[in-house]
């Protein structure tokens, strides 16, 4: 018995139950949220499509293994693997695109591998960075996001630094 | 991004002729849309069950009261705003959102928290710090459970998907501290 299918228990049968208590339409409620989100999915789609021809052409052609291969002896100091690196680079820029490269590394290198997993930390423990702040002063007047954008970038850094730590703690080297 | 993109496929395209790998890269074209669709629907599943259980906490009213409690802390953080203010409680509902990974549901409500501490603390164009605080909240993850995350390893084929959770929630609170702490800083330096 693992600790994360408890949590997902546990929100899930507080979630049901707490709406029963309060008569909530738990039909119409969820099925309206789930719509929601389909529609956000099937959204993604066009977008999702180009960059997956971008990255795909990247990789097969090996011009990302050029890349890689320039950064990669730095990388390996730091015990990060090398197989992540385009995923850490695109993170704080790509959503969609780092969405498309941590599925590239899961059916590659395997999900439960330990590339797979420190993939997955990163790309779970960090944000688009400069999305977030690029629509979020869109909204208002002030005009110097410089200070957000190096403390957001410091925190990406950190999550760079931190993953394959933190998943060689818990999994071993794998 | 469109020059980006446009200078990545040429180049592939170049490299591919003279690597002699133009094969594999043309078979990269035909093939990524169905990949792409295929990824939209494992995708899609898992978006819509998470997005239909939170729907049941928001019309039962739960999320507010999970609100209530993360005031404490927030009113600690922007210590700038008013305790009671709308700026503050809009700061909650989109933290809020965020623990629960509700990224859609998450940026209008920031907007909407954005707008909110600009009318209480006055237009102006310098940027107050709770705001700088807030955007770099924003932008580092505070999801509780990555739902996106897991569904694309369970699609792969894992044998535990969500068995990477203590170390995402590990590597988010550190890499959220230090983002925090950066902007801490630059607001006392500069």
């Amino acid at each position: 018995m693992d600790v994360s299918s408890l949590v997902i228990l546990g929100a899930v049968c507080l979630a049901f139950t707490y709406a029963a208590i309060k008569k909530v339409d738990i039909v119409g409620s969820f099925t309206k949220g789930a719509g929601e989100n389909l529609k956000v999915a099937a959204g993604l789609l066009p977008t999702l499509v180009l960059l997956m021809l971008a990255i795909t052409m990247m990789r097969s052609s090996g011009i990302l293994d050029v890349i890689v291969g320039l950064i990669r002896p730095a990388a390996e100091k730091i015990g990060f693997p090398a197989e992540c690196l385009p995923l850490a680079i695109l993170r704080p820029i790509s959503g969609s695109g780092a969405i498309a490269l941590l599925d590239d590394v899961l059916n590659k290198f395997g999900a439960d591998s330990f590339a797979g997993r420190t993939a997955s930390v990163l790309a779970a423990s960090s944000e688009t960075t400069f999305y977030t702040v690029a629509v979020y002063f869109a909204a208002v007047k002030a005009k110097k996001p410089q200070k957000a954008i190096i403390a957001a970038l410091a925190g990406d850094l950190t999550a760079f630094l931190t993953a394959a730590l933190a998943v060689r703690l818990f999994f071993g080297a794998g | 991004m469109g020059y980006l993109l446009c200078f990545l496929i040429f180049s592939s395209s170049v490299y591919s002729l003279i690597s002699g790998t133009s094969q594999a890269c043309s078979d990269a074209v035909t093939e990524c849309g169905a990949n792409a669709l295929k990824l939209v629907i494992t995708l899609g599943g898992g978006m819509a069950v998470w997005g239909g259980i939170v729907n049941l906490l928001n019309d039962s009213g739960l999320t507010e009261k999970l609100t209530y409690s993360l005031k404490i802390l927030v009113s600690k953080i922007f210590n700038q705003l008013n305790k009671n203010g709308e700026a503050l409680r809009a700061i909650c509902l989109n933290l809020t959102a965020n623990l629960f990974g509700l990224g859609n549901a998450a940026t209008p409500l920031g907007i909407d928290a954005m707008r909110k501490i600009e009318k209480e603390l006055g237009e102006s164009e310098t940027t107050p710090k709770s705001m700088t605080l807030f955007v770099v909240m924003n932008a580092c993850s505070m999801q509780i459970i990555p739902t996106t995350v897991a569904a694309m390893r369970s699609a792969a084929g894992s044998a535990s998907p969500m068995d990477i959770l203590p170390c995402v929630l590990g590597v988010s609170a550190v890499s959220l501290a230090v983002a925090v702490t950066v902007a801490e800083v630059l607001e006392f330096g500069c």
